[in-house]
């Protein structure tokens, strides 16, 4: 196969890009150049946009033996994560900027500049494992046909796991996409590949921070590029605690940053609740008021079509896109994870075509998904968060938190 | 698993304005003087030696250019060369007259040009004019004359690119030099493409300085000169030793310089024929390309029109709904090297400040690509290029329909159905 090999410049992207050269494909290396004004050094934890990490991509690909080439992308990465980052926090909500980028850079605008170029796959560094397997059914005429399912699982690394920032790409992209590293069960191992191999990035410390956020400073990012615009903090009953400089820089959940003058009465320590964009004011109170039972997520994207087809999902009607109104699948048994380092928790699933119940505001058509914790709650669920669908270790589907329900009965164990 | 160092690709080199094979003429002298010992700087008979053939390469130069040996100042190429060329007649000059801060350049100049210019605006408090060119790339003669009828006492300096590196227009240096002289402004010119391409005389077209360099005409990469009059106030950027009549210091690259000279000499002896042979296999490949791509987009002058207002090495296109890196990449699969425009450090194409001057628009200048031949280009090269090209081109455009920009992730974008929620 022609396998483009995504290059950041990191040791897990040079070994994946290695991987796929001994594996016998004809690979070609490409580093995206994401930013417009490129630091010319990496800092810190954030390693992927600088030059020099350019140049560390560069010379992995050299020591490979394959071409390399740098392709910009930094409009459209500007256009799409970088704006859906801005409005959905100017929105109250709380986006994930990674799971936005494999949206829509690596797994949509690279993927497919790649195959209109004449590859047949991406590889990236991912931990996260694609297994696959044969299905046998009846086609249209009767006879039996044989597919093959492609099923996306977590890494065996546990601690790495990327498959909650993977989820969003569905099925067809998946069918184009390699994970070298997916069967790696720790870093270790891959540095230790990446030095046996000769590749200079194998002692590259990990990144973890978001990449355009030069400095860190995600509040300062946000206030330099969306103003400052004053407003209220307040607590359940409305009464004003403090002030704020921009509500979008607060996040459900969040209890440091505050900066309440006084203690609450009780003193026990406050939390963000609620970011009211509209009235620009934070809401905020005790830990217990964060713990949630049920969750709607929309823009939801399905890797599974078997398990939905047990629950009853009927294939959309044939010359429809698949999202007419009234569309709904029996509850399934599942695991959801609301954060990429989160604990999934048990759950009962479906899938819903049509809008929201209650929200006048929700796209009429789009595929949501109902959650209904049924073990333990969750506490902190924000708007905007990725809701990941697991059975075990496969990967069901994702879907964007549209809203998260208080818990009525009494929180326990909340995570 | 460490791979060697893979040898270049036997394929069609379609990038001399990047760099040139060395002549076998230079690579000899440089392998013969890099045996040498003797700085020659140094009083001993080894010094001597070396001084004694960094001094009859200044005469070759000298010859070549038609400038005097002393005029000759040897740098590290052609950034060094501009630089000290903006920077030391900017700082020379307002040591006398410090009310000269303005700085006039075309809008096409290298970043060689550009970049220091643009940083003594930052540190020196210098004026930046950016002068206007035409569709083709050509200046603006009025708008210089307008320039200088305004606020000639306030300029300090103009540099005007004898050719250029992207487009291969050949600017009105003469006609420049003829404006700005009753004035007693100094002009530079970067003649770094021009040289052993165009007949450059350093004595006959007036210039205060001139900036060339090695590796564009044959010779090693790291050396180059400027080219500046005797009287010319120029305050030296590199402080030491003193060498270069104390405009350059640092120990003279003897080998280096050698061949340089060697080159320069047989790139301008050459220059004649050569030019007729590269202008006729540029042509094929103009009509080439215009046959097999025809909503490809000749920039610059059309060497078909008037063959003298162009590098007689240099094809300049754009293509249409393509992306310049998705070109660059299928063709380079393909065995042709090209250029997106000018090489750049990070490797990220961008628009092309020099397209965006000529008024070609950001999303036409996405898709450039630029072919430029040398020495050892054959027609067989052109042939290869040309081969590749249609099936290349309709690909670049499939691949700049899948990546073009959408619109804004806005809420709108949020809205939108999600069509993968069912499999395709």
């Amino acid at each position: 196969m022609r396998v483009l090999a995504a290059m950041s410049g990191g040791v897990d992207s040079a070994v994946a890009a290695a991987l796929a050269v001994e594996a016998g494909h004809e690979v070609v290396g490409v580093h995206m150049a994401l930013s417009r004004n490129r630091e010319q050094f990496r800092a810190g934890s954030r390693g992927c946009c600088s030059i020099e990490d350019a140049g560390d991509a560069r010379r992995a690909a050299d020591v490979l033996g394959i071409p390399y080439y740098v392709w910009d992308l930094s409009e459209r990465f500007e256009d799409t994560v970088v704006a859906d980052f801005l409005s959905e926090y100017e929105a109250g909500r709380t986006p994930n900027p990674c799971v936005r980028c494999n949206e829509h850079i690596k797994f949509e605008a690279l993927l497919d500049k790649a195959t209109a170029l004449g590859f047949d796959a991406v590889a990236t560094g991912h931990y996260a494992q694609v297994l696959t397997r044969e299905v046998t059914e009846p086609g249209p005429d009767g006879a039996p046909v044989t597919r093959t399912v492609r099923e996306l699982h977590r890494s065996p690394n546990e601690a790495k796991d990327q498959s909650y920032v993977l989820a969003v790409m569905g099925p067809e992209r998946l069918a184009r996409s390699m994970f070298p590293l997916g069967g790696f069960a720790s870093k270790d191992e891959v540095r230790a590949e990446a030095e046996r191999r000769g590749l200079s990035v194998s002692n590259k410390p990990d990144s973890y921070d978001i990449c355009f956020v030069s400095d860190g400073d995600t509040q300062g990012f946000l206030k330099a590029r969306l103003g400052a615009r004053a407003g209220e903090i307040v607590d359940t009953s409305g009464e004003v605690l403090g002030e704020h400089e921009g509500a979008y820089a607060y996040t459900v959940g969040q209890r440091k940053g505050l900066a309440l003058g006084r203690p609450a009465a009780d003193g026990r320590p406050r939390y963000v609740l609620e970011v009211e964009p509209v009235s620009n004011r934070v809401v905020v109170g005790p830990a217990e008021l964060l713990t949630v039972d049920r969750i709607e997520g929309d823009r939801s994207v399905w890797l599974a079509d078997d398990v939905l087809a047990v629950a009853g999902w009927e294939p959309a009607p044939a010359g429809t896109d698949g999202a007419s109104p009234g569309r709904v699948s029996g509850w399934f048994e599942a695991s959801v994870q609301v954060r990429a380092h989160g604990v999934p928790v048990p759950a009962r699933v479906r899938a819903v075509v049509g809008p929201q119940s209650g929200s006048a505001s929700a796209p009429g058509g789009a595929t949501r998904t109902e959650v209904e914790l049924t073990g333990e709650t969750l506490r902190g669920v924000a708007a905007g968060q990725s809701l990941v669908v697991y059975q075990g270790t496969r990967v069901i589907g994702q879907s964007t938190v549209q809203r998260a329900y208080r818990a009525q009965r009494a929180a326990s164990a909340g995570r | 698993m460490t791979a060697a160092p893979t040898e270049p690709s036997p394929g069609a080199y379609l990038d001399h304005a990047a760099t040139t094979p060395m002549s076998p003429a230079a690579l000899e002298a440089f392998v013969a003087e890099l045996t040498a010992t003797g700085n020659p700087s140094s009083l001993h008979s080894a010094g001597r030696a070396a001084r004694r053939v960094v001094e009859e390469s200044r005469e070759a130069v000298a010859a070549a250019l038609g400038a005097r040996p002393s005029e000759v100042v040897f740098t590290a190429g052609g950034t060094e060369s501009d630089n000290l060329a903006i920077k030391g007649l900017f700082w020379g000059r307002r040591t006398t007259e410090p009310h000269r801060r303005r700085i006039l350049v075309s809008a096409v100049e290298h970043h060689a040009v550009l970049d220091p210019a643009f940083w003594m605006a930052e540190h020196t408090g210098a004026e930046i004019v950016l002068l206007p060119v035409d569709d083709d790339g050509v200046l603006d003669l009025d708008a210089l004359r307008a320039e200088l009828a305004a606020r000639a006492d306030e300029v300090a300096l103009i540099s005007v690119m004898w050719a250029n590196n992207e487009v291969g227009t050949i600017q009105p240096v003469h006609e420049i030099v003829q404006i700005a002289r009753p004035y007693g402004i100094p002009v530079h010119s970067d003649a770094v493409q021009a040289v052993g391409q165009v007949p450059v005389d350093f004595a006959a077209s007036g210039l205060d300085a001139l900036t060339l360099t090695g590796h564009k005409l044959g010779g090693p990469m790291g050396v180059g000169a400027l080219v500046a009059k005797r009287g010319l106030p120029l305050t030296p950027v590199l402080h030491g030793g003193g060498q270069e009549r104390g405009v350059r210091s640092g120990t003279l690259d003897t080998p280096a310089i050698r061949a340089f000279a060697v080159a320069v000499t047989e790139a301008v002896a050459g220059r004649e024929g050569r030019a007729e042979h590269l202008a006729a296999l540029r042509d094929d490949l103009v009509r080439g390309v215009r046959a097999e791509v025809p909503d490809a987009v000749l920039r610059g002058p059309d060497p078909l029109a008037d063959p003298t207002l162009r590098l007689p090495g240099n094809a300049h296109f754009t293509f249409p709904g393509c992306e310049g890196d998705s070109l660059l990449y299928l063709l380079d699969s393909a065995g042709v090297q090209t250029s997106t425009g000018s090489a750049c450090q990070a490797g990220v194409p961008q628009p092309s400040h020099v397209l965006l001057a000529m008024g070609v628009p950001e999303e036409d200048a996405r898709g450039a690509l630029r072919f430029s031949l040398g020495a050892t280009s054959t027609r067989a090269d052109v042939e290869r290029l040309l081969a590749a090209l249609p099936q290349v081109v309709d690909r670049a455009q499939a691949a700049g329909l899948a990546s073009s920009a959408r619109p804004r992730a806005t809420s709108a974008a949020r809205a939108a159905t999600t069509s993968a929620g069912r499999p395709a």
